[in-house]
């Protein structure tokens, strides 16, 4: 046995610390796992296991309408995001620097560097002053608003996939003489699938997750699931709150990890 | 030239869908914003068109209720400014403590196994902060995990208070906020050349000079970067202090919330979120400019 190398990448106390994290950001998660299958009503003392705070999650009509509002403004939002940043996507990549672009950059992006109650507020007064105008007072505020929040989200991936593509395939579709129409329907769309899909989930994602925007936009009775949620912790929170929290963990995990696996792909 | 032109305009109208939608429901209320921050308050929430600066005075000052002419600091927003600031760069600080080793840790691991740990941790930034806030609620509560078993197993006889203080709301944000600080942080030791470091030992370097003259100095892109994802969340929070704060340690976003709601001051409110956009803005454009100058390499 040789004498062990001098390690080079080797801090001390590094090791331990990162551990540390990784603990810290997975044990409260897992403690709230843990006890939405309790028995008893206590988040702290495990009394058993069982299944009835799911049981009592399914039996809860406010719940099932919160849930369903969620994810069927999710579904829209992120297709809507997801077709119109397909669409910017194919404007802005590969071509030259082009008039405008550094602006329609700053929009695209912008929902990510303005705070969300910012918008939020500013949505809030906008919304308000249709209101009065219109009279309309359905689902196309928090619609129009979650699809400006999820673009930035749908138009990332898309536009990396764009930028890896061989352009020579479609230069080559040219030159048998495919139209850009037909070149665009059987070479650079079902090249770019990967793409749309990962942006539509990450807007899916996004949309799911988005609270504070909705707590502002949404009319009476347009509670999402998240917006539900933060009315609820106000009040004593039962384990059926977990149980709410766990099924909404497992549905974000599931895509993003689904999200990870598409893009994996393509590296590979 | 002509055809030049007429494929710009195709790019153009590529984007329009994308655009519109934008500045719709983005970008021009923000403008919006601005506008009413310079009306007069209605009497049940709202505005009246009247041009007022009252809204922009509140910010930081105020009236004395019986002589109308005395002017003093409105010390109650002056301490929720102080709090944002404060609480924002301590959970700053706290991330780039835990972060830089965290981000070693990854990128000291053998290549295969990178991507998992890595993994690991996009995993929390991509799960609701709203559970994850939830999660950190469960635990601090006066009844909740950690009170439990501190006075289950003798250490003490009644709970510590730890909900509806600034702890609460530095915990929670540190928890939500880390992804972000270790995310760039790697991507900086991910580009690191190894041979340096070496270089570095074999110059009788010890592991604390090696780590402060040769490492740090590389990755401080990637440190940077981190803090300014930090902290520009951290100013514009608003879910984590409303839940684990309350109403007595409130943020900047819930000062503003507030007027929305029960202050029913909307031209108050829209002057706070201005002042908000205002820091985070200034905030962006002093690293902007950082990262032109040290070379480009960083991107937002």
């Amino acid at each position: 046995m040789f004498r062990r190398s001098y390690s080079v990448s080797h801090l001390p106390g590094f090791g331990f610390v990162a551990i540390l994290t990784f603990l810290m950001l997975y044990l409260p998660i897992l403690v709230l796992v843990i006890f939405s299958f309790n028995a008893g009503v206590s988040q702290s003392i495990w009394e058993g296991f069982s299944l009835q705070w799911y049981e009592a999650a399914f039996r809860n009509r406010q719940v099932r309408d919160v849930s369903i509002r969620s994810l069927w403004l999710a579904a829209t939002a992120a297709g809507i995001a997801t077709m119109v940043a397909t669409l910017a996507a194919l404007g802005t990549t590969r071509t030259g620097r082009f008039p405008g672009q550094t602006m329609i950059y700053a929009l695209i992006n912008q929902p990510l560097m303005v705070p969300e109650v910012v918008t939020g507020v500013a949505l809030l007064i906008f919304v308000a002053a249709i209101k009065v105008q219109t009279g309309y007072t359905g689902m196309g505020y928090l619609v129009a608003a979650h699809t400006a929040f999820c673009i930035p989200f749908a138009y990332l991936p898309i536009r990396a996939r764009l930028e890896t593509m061989d352009i020579n395939l479609e230069r080559a579709a040219a030159d048998l003489y495919a139209t850009p129409l037909q070149a665009f329907r059987y070479i650079t769309l079902p090249l770019l699938v990967p793409g749309i899909l990962a942006g539509f989930m990450l807007g899916f994602v996004i949309s799911l997750d988005t609270v504070v925007i909705t707590e502002f936009v949404k009319s009476a009775g347009q509670d999402t699931l998240p917006t539900y949620m933060l009315g609820q912790l106000r009040r004593t929170v039962t384990p059926e709150m977990n149980a709410i929290a766990t099924l909404f963990l497992a549905l974000s995990l599931m895509i993003v990890t689904a999200f990870f696996l598409i893009t994996r792909k393509r590296g590979a | 030239m002509a055809e030049q032109r007429e494929s710009h305009l195709w790019k153009w109208l590529l984007c329009t869908p994308a655009l519109l939608v934008l500045v719709l429901a983005a970008s021009g209320p923000l403008f919006i914003v601005l506008a009413y921050s310079f009306l007069t308050p209605g009497t049940m929430g709202g505005v009246r068109w009247e041009f007022s600066t009252e809204g922009w005075f509140r910010v930081f000052l105020q009236r004395d209720i019986f002589d109308p002419d005395e002017v003093r600091w409105n010390q109650a927003h002056l301490t929720i400014f102080w709090r944002s600031i404060s609480l924002s760069l301590q959970t700053t600080i706290i991330c780039a403590v835990l972060g830089f080793p965290t981000a070693w840790f990854i990128a000291t691991r053998p290549p295969h196994r990178r991507a998992l740990w890595l993994f690991l941790i996009t995993i929390p930034f991509w799960t609701n902060l709203l559970i994850r806030t939830f999660a950190i609620q469960e635990l601090i509560r006066n009844n909740g995990t950690i009170n439990t078993l501190l006075m289950r197993t003798g250490i003490i006889d009644s709970p510590i208070q730890m909900m509806f203080t600034d702890f609460a709301v530095l915990l929670g944000m540190a928890y939500v906020f880390m992804p972000l600080m270790v995310l760039p942080l790697y991507a900086a030791m991910d580009k690191l050349d190894f041979r340096l470091v070496e270089a570095g030992y074999d110059l009788y370097a010890s592991r604390i000079k090696v780590l402060w003259y040769v490492i740090l100095p590389l990755v401080k892109p990637g440190f940077i970067a981190g803090s300014i994802l930090v902290f520009i969340p951290s100013i514009g929070a608003y879910v984590t202090p409303r839940v684990l704060g309350g109403g007595r340690t409130m943020m900047l976003g819930n000062l503003i919330a507030l007027q929305f709601g029960q202050g029913r001051n909307w031209p108050l409110g829209a002057a706070l979120a201005v002042v908000m956009l205002v820091i985070v803005v200034t905030t962006l454009v002093l690293y902007l400019r950082w990262a032109n100058r040290e070379g480009g390499q960083v991107r937002v």
